[in-house]
């Protein structure tokens, strides 16, 4: 049987990562890494400052060599080719346009590497402004440009090199709110349209879940959980990813038969494929928790705020040291001092080891 | 108020004491009597006679040799020398050591040079003065540089080499046009060092091929003329001019990066 063209994919992989480590000094800044980014993609390196994810991305930009570990492009061994030589382009978080040259030639830099005929130098330089929406500020220099503008031709310096994969840091973070926004859409569009593989690195969930097709949380130089974001906000696999993506209630107990065992609060529901006795979190979203007469738990609403589309109502339960985080749709029913009873289903409950 | 006005009068003092002998040496230059200290009228007479006097045009010519040797040679050398301290190696040793020359005094350069010079049978001539200038002319470029590699931004040079470019195309696309404000001063700073840099000199030069300074240093040995307030004057100007413009070049190129 011959190949057929729009089969459904086989996510192919096309950076292979395997057992990377670096260190400086005494701290470990990756710790064993592996990871498979698929051809196509748009990849998170999701992770608090420090975690390792800025290391990864220069190891892949060739700006850093791990002391242990491969890295491998298309099957074949990436870390052999200096940083000029790579299929690789990285858009850096200050962005680090070349302030002595114009637009134009910042763009055409890369290209002009590559020894490529003018005449194409200049009609990609050409095509990837208008994609990009900077054709009439191709004379400028970069201190002329407005912040969100100064990133369209970073990224457009990245990606008129049509390179396998492009590395993204922090890309968002220096923009003000709105513009951000903005910016969120144009690279998804973006991504869509050249076709290019993306890993970004971020500490910012909301950029990585809203952006990203997978995404990697990284902590301490490991690997946490690699999950589309659907997934990683509903079933996390460790106690840190529970607590970072998100808001969330999290209790520490034991597996009992039917829930988590939480010492003061009895037997919460929650379903999870743990041997009783093991110790765990369970985790529930503010917005699977239910407010009722009689529930699960019962507290004290101590605090209501209202945001529009939805109100967050904290409830103080006897027993428990944080208080609980409900979320529920529209302006609330409830007032601060009322007791209430707290209930979620046990399908909406996650069960955490520790 | 008469107490505040007090306060002021140091100030101004120390004012006076520096520049009064520049005013008065410029102001005696265009005497025209043939005394260096009563003012007898306004007169470019000493100006002819310093054009005039080959002695002291060999001098210059010599001079602006040198200082245009040392001014390349410390400029290339220098930029090289701060590149290497700052991006390739982390010895605070080699740093101070690289930047030693430009604060050693001089008595002690130019007999350790004149040592060295017969030590390996070297003949002195422009070329022994140009080499000992560079030594100290090196070590200032390169601390001006230095200053400058170290508040530019290494990403522009990471970004470089991410777009394909080796690190010999960095150098020179990227590196040295961000370090470029900072290689005009340093290269102005060694020329003005080299024009009016007497004891080095005096030490490493044929005597048959004096510089400027030596050449002003046996005419004064004679006795203060107005010819010799006149070529000060000229050399005043040219320090001016160069400092000046070693501002307002570094002050345009700062504000277009």
């Amino acid at each position: 049987m011959s190949a057929v063209s729009d089969a459904p994919a086989v996510p192919r992989t096309l950076v292979g990562i395997e057992g990377v480590s670096r260190r400086f000094g005494a701290v470990t800044a990756l710790d064993e890494v592996s990871l498979d980014i698929r051809q196509g993609e748009f990849f998170a390196l999701l992770g608090p400052s420090g975690c390792g994810k800025t290391t990864l991305l220069r190891i892949l930009a060739g700006f850093e060599s791990p002391d242990a570990g491969a890295v491998t492009l298309d099957g074949a061994d990436l870390l052999a080719l200096p940083a000029h030589r790579r299929p690789v382009n990285l858009m850096f978080q200050s962005y680090a346009l070349f302030p002595h040259m114009s637009v134009a030639r910042n763009i055409a830099y890369g290209l002009e590497r590559e020894k490529l005929p003018r005449a194409e130098v200049r009609t990609r330089v050409a095509e990837v402004l208008a994609t990009v929406g900077l054709t009439e500020q191709a004379a400028r220099r970069p201190h002329q440009l407005s912040g969100g503008q100064r990133q369209r031709v970073a990224l457009a310096r990245a990606i008129v090199k049509r390179p396998r994969l492009l590395l993204l840091d922090e890309p968002l973070s220096a923009l003000d709110k709105k513009v951000r926004a903005e910016m969120q859409l144009e690279l998804k569009r973006l991504q869509h349209e050249v076709g290019i593989t993306f890993v970004v690195v971020t500490h910012d969930q909301e950029e990585a879940m809203s952006l990203a097709d997978r995404i990697a949380v990284m902590q301490d130089g490991r690997v946490q959980q690699v999950d589309a974001p659907v997934r990683l906000y509903e079933r996390p696999a460790t106690p840190f990813v529970a607590g970072f993506i998100g808001a969330n209630n999290l209790f520490e107990g034991t597996v009992a038969g039917d829930g988590l065992s939480v010492a003061g609060l009895g037997t919460l529901p929650a379903r999870g494929g743990f041997a009783a006795g093991a110790p765990a979190l369970l985790g529930v979203r503010p917005e699977s928790v239910r407010l009722g007469e009689n529930g699960i738990l019962t507290g004290v609403v101590a605090d209501v705020s209202f945001y529009g589309g939805v109100s967050h109502i904290a409830v103080r339960v006897p027993g428990h040291d944080r208080p609980i985080l409900v979320a529920a749709q529209g302006p609330s029913q409830v007032r601060a001092g009322a007791e209430v009873g707290l209930g979620w289903s046990p399908d909406d409950a996650v069960l955490i080891a520790r | 108020m008469p107490r505040r006005r007090l306060i002021y009068v140091p100030f101004w003092a120390t004012y006076v004491f520096l520049y009064t002998p520049i005013v008065v040496l410029v102001v005696m230059s265009f005497n025209s009597g043939k005394s260096p200290y009563v003012f007898q009228g306004v007169s470019l007479k000493w100006y002819g006679e310093l054009a005039a006097d080959a002695t002291v045009r060999q001098g210059l010519v010599n001079t602006l040799i040198v200082a245009a040797g040392t001014t390349v040679l410390s400029t290339v050398l220098g930029t090289l020398l701060a590149v290497g301290m700052a991006r390739h190696t982390r010895s605070r040793l080699l740093d101070a050591l690289g930047l030693l020359p430009a604060v050693l005094p001089d008595l002690v350069l130019a007999i350790g040079l004149l040592v060295f010079y017969s030590t390996v049978r070297m003949t002195l001539g422009l070329h022994s003065v140009i080499l000992a200038h560079t030594v100290f002319g090196m070590a200032f470029v390169a601390a001006v540089v230095r200053t400058r590699l170290t508040h530019a931004d290494t990403s522009l040079e990471e970004a470089s080499r991410d777009l394909g470019a080796s690190p010999l195309t960095t150098f020179t696309r990227i590196t040295l046009p961000t370090l470029a404000p900072g290689i005009a001063a340093g290269a102005l700073l060694a020329f003005t060092l080299s024009i009016d840099e007497f004891v080095i000199a005096f030490f490493t030069a044929a005597p048959t091929e004096p510089t400027l300074p030596i050449v002003i240093y046996s005419m004064v040995r004679f006795g203060v003329t107005p010819e010799i307030n006149a070529l000060a004057t000229i050399l005043l100007a040219v320090s001016f001019t160069v400092v000046i413009v070693a501002q307002r070049m570094t002050r345009l190129t700062e504000s277009l990066s």
